[in-house]
């Protein structure tokens, strides 16, 4: 086999191989650095919540209109914002933290998907909602995803100054500014969209990985939010393409490809990154005298 | 000119009050420190001020100015000494109600968060990341961003905690400075002495004022002894407040 055989034949040949990179490369783009701010603001796993959040919207569109992009991405996002603001209007309004009542909102949506998945489809077609298809990405699909991506890129750079500012100093921000909890409701927006673009391509569970695992990678390798940023976006379009040559080639499920190669990324960071184990481990030898 | 009017304020959280039936009035231009045992309702009272924190009965009045026109350096601050900013970036967002969302910092104002720098003492710093910074340090940055501010009214929470003497005596200068300017100025402290030296009018809180007025009046010793009796702890069998009933 050659390297271009190996590397490009499986792109050059196939259509919905082609699909699949731009897809998965162009949500990377866009989903990481929503991912990036999600880490700093220390809500990681609020991400994964969201991605739960999303089920039942997009199972009532499936109830009614099967395995149509379109209406199961409105239903989707439809139901991750409702999750987001309940979740964010019961941490606002009583003692309870934003962790504990996403958390609860998002079992209570979660499991209310899967009885009306299970009410009308198949196992195979919970598969598919849980799992995503990205080598069944279709125009429509692409279409979705691009929107998405634009959309992000347009409202990350009109409110980014203020997304930092509520993110690193919020009562400071609520002092300066009465915008701080617009900027908020518009962050978990972004996230719940690149959520549901990612859905598309690797269903609920996974999409988040796609989010995290390149963020949680870059903050090893840049101090700076920025450079961050665009790491993770790198990391995210690497991991879509070596993933899917694993699953190509060795006859993988394509989605696991891509997060488990993000996986690889993260752990290689963890540990050879100039912040990773190695170089907070080794002593210096010589220190400045000021 | 900017003034507080406090009409029997009442603050406090979950139904206990950290205090209660504050009257009086912070006129323009006032230097006030606000002293008092531990839990005796000093910071509240600033979050009250800073309207961070809704009084439970009763009205705070600001007027004479927005709120935007306030500073506040909180006791603890709630920053993320973790987030990968540097104290430039911290500081530059004293600049906020000038720059906002989209305005450019340019030169002059990068040449303001230098003079605000050397003025706390932390010249050299910008390009330092806040993880880094010692406790005293930190302080002495969010100081720089209250100077950034310009504000006509600025709250300080016990603003001298952790820094060293120098800069303790650089810093009373610089409210020095702000109360020539006829700015408004409410500190919360716990150094009688400076309070003493540098601070022409104090409130002493015990869950209550105490007493309110000219500092060496105020700081009587059967004032700071009344003070020093206040019970702390919350009673939750406590009988409901009948202040001012009929």
């Amino acid at each position: 086999m050659t390297l271009y055989e190996f590397f490009l034949a499986p792109f050059t040949d196939y259509a919905f191989m082609r699909r699949a990179l731009v897809g998965a490369s162009v949500l990377s783009i866009s989903a990481c650095p929503v991912g990036v701010i999600l880490m700093l603001r220390r809500m990681s796993l609020s991400g994964d919540a969201m991605a739960h959040a999303i089920l039942p919207g997009a199972a009532i569109a499936f109830l009614f209109s099967g395995l149509a992009i379109l209406p199961m991405t409105i239903g989707g996002l439809a139901a991750g914002l409702i999750v987001a603001l309940l979740a964010g209007a019961v941490s606002r309004l009583t003692i309870q933290r934003e962790d504990a009542s996403l958390t609860a909102f998002y079992l209570i949506s979660l499991a209310l998907g899967v009885l009306l998945v299970s009410i009308k489809g198949t196992s195979v077609d919970l598969m598919h909602v849980l799992f995503g298809t990205v080598l069944a990405l279709n125009d429509q699909a692409l279409l979705v995803i691009g929107s998405i991506s634009t959309v992000t890129f347009l409202m990350l750079a009109t409110i980014w100054r203020g997304l930092l500012a509520e993110c690193f100093d919020p009562v400071f921000f609520r002092s300066v500014s009465t915008s701080g909890s617009f900027v908020h409701l518009l962050f978990l927006v972004l996230v719940v969209l690149n959520l549901v673009g990612g859905f598309q391509a690797l269903g609920t569970l996974l999409a988040v990985g796609l989010m995290m695992l390149p963020s949680a990678a870059a903050r090893f390798w840049f101090r700076d939010i920025e450079p961050m940023c665009v790491a993770a976006a790198v990391i995210g379009a690497a991991s879509s393409y070596i993933g899917l040559l694993v699953s190509y080639h060795w006859s993988l499920a394509s989605g696991p490809s891509i997060i488990l190669t993000a996986g690889a990324f993260y752990l290689v960071s963890v540990v050879i990154s100039p912040r990773g184990l190695f170089a907070a481990r080794a002593t210096p030898k010589r220190h400045r005298t000021a | 000119m900017p003034s507080f009017r406090l009409r029997n304020v009442t603050l406090g959280y979950d139904g206990h009050p950290a205090i209660h039936h504050v009257e009086g009035e912070i006129t323009s231009g006032s230097l006030l420190a606000i002293v008092g045992p531990n839990g005796a309702g000093k910071s509240t009272l600033i979050k009250g001020l800073m309207g961070v924190l809704t009084p439970m009965s009763g009205q705070i009045e600001l007027s004479g100015c927005e709120i935007h026109d306030v500073a506040y350096l909180p006791q603890a601050s709630d920053l993320d000494r973790n987030f990968p900013a540097s104290v430039e970036d911290l500081v530059t967002l004293g600049l906020w109600q000038w720059r906002g969302y989209f305005g450019s910092i340019g030169k002059l104002d990068r040449a303001r968060i230098g003079k605000a720098l050397m003025a706390v003492g932390l010249d050299g710093f910008q390009s330092r990341q806040i993880g880094t910074l010692s406790g005293g340090q930190l302080q002495r940055a969010l100081f720089a961003r209250v100077l950034l501010q310009d504000a006509k009214v600025i709250l300080l929470d016990e603003p001298f905690t952790a820094i060293d003497n120098k800069t303790v005596g650089d810093l009373i200068a610089l409210i020095q400075r702000w109360h020539s300017e006829e700015r408004t100025i409410i500190t919360v402290l716990h150094d009688m002495e400076i309070v003493r030296a540098y601070f022409p009018e104090t409130v002493l809180l015990a869950r209550e004022p105490v007493a309110w007025g000219e500092t060496a009046q105020v700081l009587k010793a059967e004032n700071l002894l009344k003070a020093r009796a206040m019970n702390e702890a919350w009673d939750e069998d406590a009988p409901w407040c009948g202040h001012g009933a009929k």
